[in-house]
């Protein structure tokens, strides 16, 4: 415990808070810069994009190492997972542009392909004699074991830069996810904020390879906006709210990675991320399991006890077991199922209020109010008084109250 | 193509051939449907799978195994229902919060056990062991009728074949509501046809087809052949029937270019040392798919003229 608290204060060492810092940051950009495809509908793009990593690392591999170089050079390797992601993501486009295949079709189409093609590079670099101790497997999962400072300078500063972008893009990306239609009409080139918002991801993804790997970074992009949506209707503050959700699991993650043996970054920060979402599934106001739960109950309760007002005050027995628990738990009714004084006002007040909508409902014709009519509205919540000083006018005078 | 090849490529391709037979078929119907992904989704919880089934067992055995990954795409499947349903999240999205949670679930898990001792690793699970499968007891072609060397087929031989006869017996009977199903959900729901039933019907076929194949092939493949093929054989005809022996063939055919290419390929091209085949094979299929997304007859949206 007390070595989780100094790695989340940054006291563990240099290498642990360096890690916390760029993985807080990554997180933020792969939680704000996966909004925007997560609004779009779009988020398993990014699945495409991280898999079509490979083959460019693979290849840099090779390319560096024909140049006499080391070959394991970050700046390098993620330089030629960047082209081939880009590759990746242009191939997605023109099937779905070119062909009748759907989005879903050519997303799987392009990963499968390309993490194939990546998975022979690799067996290729087995083979060569400088390839053995080449680590590249390490990209599929990310490890923080060797990470250097200049890669972690990398990666702070690539995150930082990829935030910077999504705040100068907010507003036209915003729009786009949000009504590319409307987008469209406004004069937007929707094409290029498409190819924007896949850019960023495109970013996120390289720069997260060496820490959390291929596989999990989708993780990073997709669950931070999908957790935001629990929180908000507002498509701005879902991508802030899911930057700062990112950067909490980087953080935290890193941490928790850093306090004990065998806790790899990767999965740790993504099962961060996942319970936070499990949290916000279950406890988050209005979307929430717990308050759409809440709300049908309210609104059940609603329900049983406008019947048993009317049942009331038509005077005829109630049987329903939860009608009468809530009509005694509020004291309108007695044990005996006899209405109390309280009871009897509010029964009344009902059975008119029925009475009113069933004559406002025959000489009323506006549909927006009269379809305002559930059985559960007072009517003095649609109509104003004077309007129902003539529903009441309509009233039989005898039953009139 | 004497006594070498039956011992070390026969075995091989032909688990090969199958694997991607009892995979592309049940992704013809799942790309109508627009489901394509899932069969992504459930290669990628094969892992915490087959990890939690070691850890109970503490046995790599493949009946534990098994087991572990079907329960474990039930799981992902369900739990993808749950938060599509519950949150009210597309289903991408969904889908892809639960596969990577699993998938990362899995690989903790798997550092936190003492895994060092057995064959066990994620690398594994994403490109299998189809070179290793080798029929070691053939000593040429009569072979194939002697028992006793028959007896000694690699395991994963008889079993996927089981599988993807089942799978393709099993499109065979349900083909006419399979149909109805994939292109007009609403028709066939006012039909009276149990839609709801028939979407979970396909994907278990197709998790029980991952999950036999991912342990002798490898995720990739799975994913690739769920996929390519019938994407392919999409472009090439308007009719289904047609269209699913389109992805037959062209399954079989990046199940053997694949292998070939990726064991004789370098040596022809005189490297040393041959290439991953199960990479090689989702390569080939890419590169049919690229084929007949440029050329197949039926590659245009409806109203668009082919070429356009």
């Amino acid at each position: 415990m007390a070595t989780f608290l100094n790695a989340l204060f940054l006291q563990a060492g240099y290498n642990a808070a360096l890690v916390a810092l760029g993985a807080a940051l990554l997180g933020f950009a792969a939680g704000a810069g996966g909004s925007f495809l997560f609004l779009r509908k779009r988020a398993l793009v990014s699945d495409a994009v991280a898999h079509a990593t490979l083959p460019g690392v693979g290849l840099a591999f090779i390319v560096m190492v024909a140049l006499g170089g080391d070959g394991r050079s970050l700046p390098g390797l993620l330089l030629g997972s960047a082209i081939t992601a880009w590759l990746g993501l242009l191939g997605v486009e023109w099937m779905v542009r070119r062909t009748r295949l759907s989005e879903d079709a050519a997303i799987g189409a392009i990963l499968s392909v390309f993490f194939g093609i990546g998975i022979v590079l690799l067996t290729i670099i087995q083979s060569m004699s400088q390839g053995r101790q080449a680590g590249l497997e390490g990209f599929l999962l990310g490890s923080t074991a060797g990470m250097l400072f200049q890669d972690a300078v990398l990666i702070a500063g690539g995150g930082a830069a990829v935030v910077a972008i999504i705040w100068l893009l907010r507003r036209p990306m915003t729009m786009v996810a949000f009504d590319p239609g409307f987008a469209a009409a406004r004069g937007m080139n929707v094409r290029r904020v498409d190819l924007a918002m896949v850019g960023l991801v495109l970013a996120v993804t390289v720069i997260g390879l060496k820490l959390v790997g291929l596989i999990l970074i989708v993780a990073l992009l997709i669950i931070p906006p999908v957790t935001a949506r629990f929180w908000s209707e507002r498509a701005e503050t879902v991508v802030w709210a899911a930057g700062v959700i990112g950067a909490v699991s980087g953080w935290v993650g890193a941490a928790l990675s850093a306090s004990a043996p065998d806790l790899p970054t990767g999965p740790i920060i993504v099962l961060i991320s996942a319970g936070l979402f499990s949290l916000s599934l279950l406890f988050a106001p209005a979307r929430g399991v717990l308050a759409s739960i809440l709300a049908r109950r309210a609104f059940q309760a609603r329900v049983h006890r406008r019947q048993g007002l009317l049942a009331l005050s038509r005077s005829e027995p109630v049987h329903d077991p939860l009608t009468l628990r809530i009509l005694r738990r509020e004291g309108l009714m007695r044990a005996d199922g006899v209405a109390t004084d309280k009871g009897g006002i509010a029964s009344t007040r009902v059975a008119r209020d029925e009475r009113r909508w069933s004559i406002a409902r025959r000489l009323h014709h506006d549909t927006a109010l009269i379809g305002r009519y559930d059985g559960l509205t007072p009517i003095d919540e649609v109509f104003t008084r004077d309007e129902i000083a003539q529903f009441d006018a309509g009233l039989p005078a005898a039953e009139g109250v | 193509m004497g006594a070498e090849f039956v011992q070390f490529s026969l075995t091989p391709i032909l688990i090969g051939i199958f694997a991607a037979v009892a995979c592309a078929l049940p992704g013809n119907f799942l790309i109508l449907r627009r489901q394509a992904l899932i069969g992504d989704a459930i290669s990628h919880v094969v892992l915490p799978g087959i990890v939690v089934a070691f850890l109970i067992t503490g046995v790599v055995t493949t009946g534990p195994m098994l087991l572990g990954a079907a329960g474990a795409a039930l799981v992902a499947v369900v739990l993808i229902e749950v938060v599509r349903r519950v949150g009210k999240i597309e289903p991408g999205a969904a889908m892809g919060v639960v596969f990577t949670s699993m998938f990362a679930g899995g690989v903790l898990l798997l550092e936190q056990s003492d895994t060092s001792s057995v064959h066990l690793d994620v690398e594994h699970a994403l490109m299998g062991n189809l070179e290793q499968l080798i029929w070691l007891r053939a000593d040429g072609w009569g072979s194939l009728l002697d028992p006793v060397a028959l007896a000694h087929l690699p395991e994963e031989l008889p079993r996927m074949a089981l599988i993807a006869a089942i799978i393709g017996l099993l499109t065979m009977i349900f083909w006419r509501p399979l149909k109805l199903a994939s292109f007009d959900e609403g028709f066939a729901r006012a039909m009276g046809l149990p839609v709801n039933l028939i979407g979970l019907g396909l994907v278990t076929a197709a998790a029980a087809a991952a999950v036999a194949a991912f342990d002798a092939v490898g995720s990739i493949i799975v994913i690739a052949m769920f996929i390519c093929p019938p994407a392919a054989a999409r472009l090439m005809t308007n009719r289904l029937g047609i269209q699913v022996a389109w992805s037959l063939l062209f399954a079989v055919l990046s199940a053997i270019l694949g292998y070939v290419l990726a064991g004789y390929g370098p040596i022809w091209i005189g490297a040393a040392s041959s290439v991953s085949a199960a990479g090689m094979v989702a390569a080939v299929s890419g590169a049919i798919l690229g084929l007949t997304c440029l050329f197949g007859p039926a590659r245009g949206r409806v109203g668009v003229a082919a070429g356009g």
